[in-house]
């Protein structure tokens, strides 16, 4: 026996993200009643991200996604680039096949959580913005405490689950003892500036056309040394530009993670790609970067947690994953909540098949596959020495200054010989990136 | 483009201000004594958090951006930092 007084909805959902849109659609289209609350004026309105959506999975639950969404631009050309003080070496890829079928676009997230939104409460959602959950509520039960509602001010309201797709601070996972507080290390804040351009002078600089888009990241001198990285991704008429650092390395290294914008912004080759452009918007988010380690706990009698809440976010070095995760732990938790309320048994157990069905999805298993990326992606040689020994090495190659040619490989030798880095590292961190990336 | 300043950045931005009630609190004493001052002036993107002469920590509500850094660094008892109350706070409209 598992419940108690007769609630008010069969789900209540925390947070109108993509985790708690896409769960509250999926369960409204299988019938069940939904209170969806956000604690923005209207829905994404709090939400931000790098801007990146790879989209096949939200593709799925929204058939017409790429043609009614709002979304920015479909990315056609990644470039990853390390970056030095004075040079700058980048691997470009572009590729039509990533154009058809569409693989990831670029997202505004207060355009797109409004659609989302919208959908769900088209499908018959209700829909409460501009509250603020305060607590869920709990009971004691034989097998420990079960969420049974939440309260939001003066309001109780019950349901016989709850979703909580509260975001990265997931206080509400945190209160109910299901999440600890995460180390600095798992965690990194990103600074970004949604910057206008005209359509036509954003398709001239990152050499795109139509509806096409590029997503640039970047690794060095932008951060300053500090562990992460910066981006540039195009949007219709507007550039998002951000940098992601490491809350250790950011504190350890006493930098001012403003100045490390200002430093990325200002950079000789960035600033080119901003010239002429008007800020609109100014903002930051917390990044979940533990990978694997940081999801613990997501299941307990009458609630589950989804999305940034649950720590679902991947950095594998060339991808930046949080979106689609969210998109694939929202289903998954949809249809083990639909199961344990057809059974009438909504315990740990019954909704533990969400932990079986995450696990099993793609979500589960790319996260046991980078599993070793975040602790790859501390090695400091990647933020500096990396980028400049590329650099040298092809510096080398293309300074004809009349003196007489070495081969490449001497070339490369010479520099990594005048650089910190030895060839044990280079075997080391190539084994190791093999393994982890 | 012409450097912004972190305060002409966020005139950019859309705020709902609570004119009521701050949702940040720093407890000076205990941020003093482990850093958590200075740490969360370095890391608030949003320069919420200022040295004030008399080295008391000040805290500009209205400009959080909510990401919760803050919070994240803070020594334990430093901070209390809880999201604005429904409908109040930064609103974006690109996000």
């Amino acid at each position: 026996m598992t419940e108690t007084a007769e609630p008010d909805f069969d789900v209540i959902v925390i947070g109108a993200g993509i985790a708690g849109c896409v769960a509250t659609y999926q369960l409204v289209r299988k019938g069940r009643s939904v209170l969806l609350i956000e604690r923005g004026e209207a829905p994404g309105s709090k939400n931000l991200s790098g801007g990146v959506l790879y989209s096949r999975g939200i593709q799925q639950v929204f058939p017409d996604f790429l043609t009614e969404a709002p979304i920015e631009r479909r990315i056609t050309r990644n470039c990853i680039n390390f970056l030095n003080a004075d040079s700058s070496v980048a691997i470009d890829y572009k590729d039509a096949r990533l154009a058809e079928p569409v693989n990831a676009v670029t997202v505004l997230r207060a355009k797109l959580d409004g659609w989302l939104a919208a959908k769900c409460e088209e499908a018959g959602a209700l829909i409460m913005p501009g509250v603020r959950v305060d607590r869920v509520l709990t009971e004691d039960g034989p097998d420990g405490k079960r969420v049974v509602g939440v309260r939001a001010g003066d309001d109780e309201l019950r349901a016989r689950v709850v979703v909580a797709a509260d975001g990265v601070n997931s206080f509400i996972a945190q209160e109910v003892g299901l999440r600890k507080k995460d180390p600095p290390r798992h965690l990194a804040v990103g600074v970004k500036s949604v910057v206008s351009l005209p359509r036509k002078t954003i398709e001239e600089r990152f050499n795109v056309t139509g509806d096409e888009g590029a997503a640039i990241a970047v690794i060095g001198d932008c951060t300053e040394g500090v562990g992460g990285g910066g981006f540039l991704y195009t949007n219709i008429d507007s550039l998002s530009v951000g940098v992601v650092v490491r809350l250790d390395d950011l504190t350890k290294k006493k930098k001012v993670v403003s100045d490390l914008f200002d430093h990325f912004l200002e950079h000789r080759f960035i600033a080119p790609y901003l010239e002429g452009g008007e800020l609109l918007e100014y903002g930051c988010h917390l990044v979940a970067e533990g990978g694997l380690d940081m999801v613990g706990e997501i299941v307990m009698d009458g609630m589950v947690v989804v999305g940034d809440a649950a720590g679902l976010t991947l950095n594998t070095g060339l991808t930046v994953r949080g979106m689609d995760l969210a998109v694939g732990s929202a289903a998954a938790a949809a249809d083990a909540i639909s199961s344990a309320l057809d059974q009438k048994d909504t315990s740990r157990a019954a909704l533990g098949t969400y932990r079986k069905k995450l696990f099993a999805s793609y979500v589960g298993k790319d996260m046991k596959t980078y599993a070793g990326a975040p602790s790859f992606l501390e090695v400091e040689r990647m933020y500096s020495e990396y980028g400049e020994l590329l650099a040298n090495t092809l510096y080398g190659a293309f300074n004809l200054d009349t003196r007489p040619r070495e081969h490449l490989l001497k070339v490369a030798r010479k520099s990594l010989a005048q650089s910190p880095l030895k060839r044990r590292h280079l075997v080391k961190d190539g084994i190791a990136g093999a393994r982890a990336l | 483009m012409r450097p912004l300043s972190v305060p002409e950045r966020l005139t950019k931005n859309r705020f709902n201000l609570d004119e009521q009630e701050s949702h940040i609190e720093v407890n000076q004493e205990i941020a003093r004594s482990t850093g958590t001052g200075k740490a969360i002036i370095a890391c608030c993107p949003a320069h919420v958090y200022a040295e004030e002469p008399d080295g008391t920590i000040s805290v500009e509500y209205a400009a959080c951006l909510e990401c919760g850094t803050c919070l994240a660094i803070a020594a334990p008892g430093a901070l209390k930092w809880h999201y604005p109350r429904g409908g109040f706070g930064v609103q974006f409209r690109e996000g």
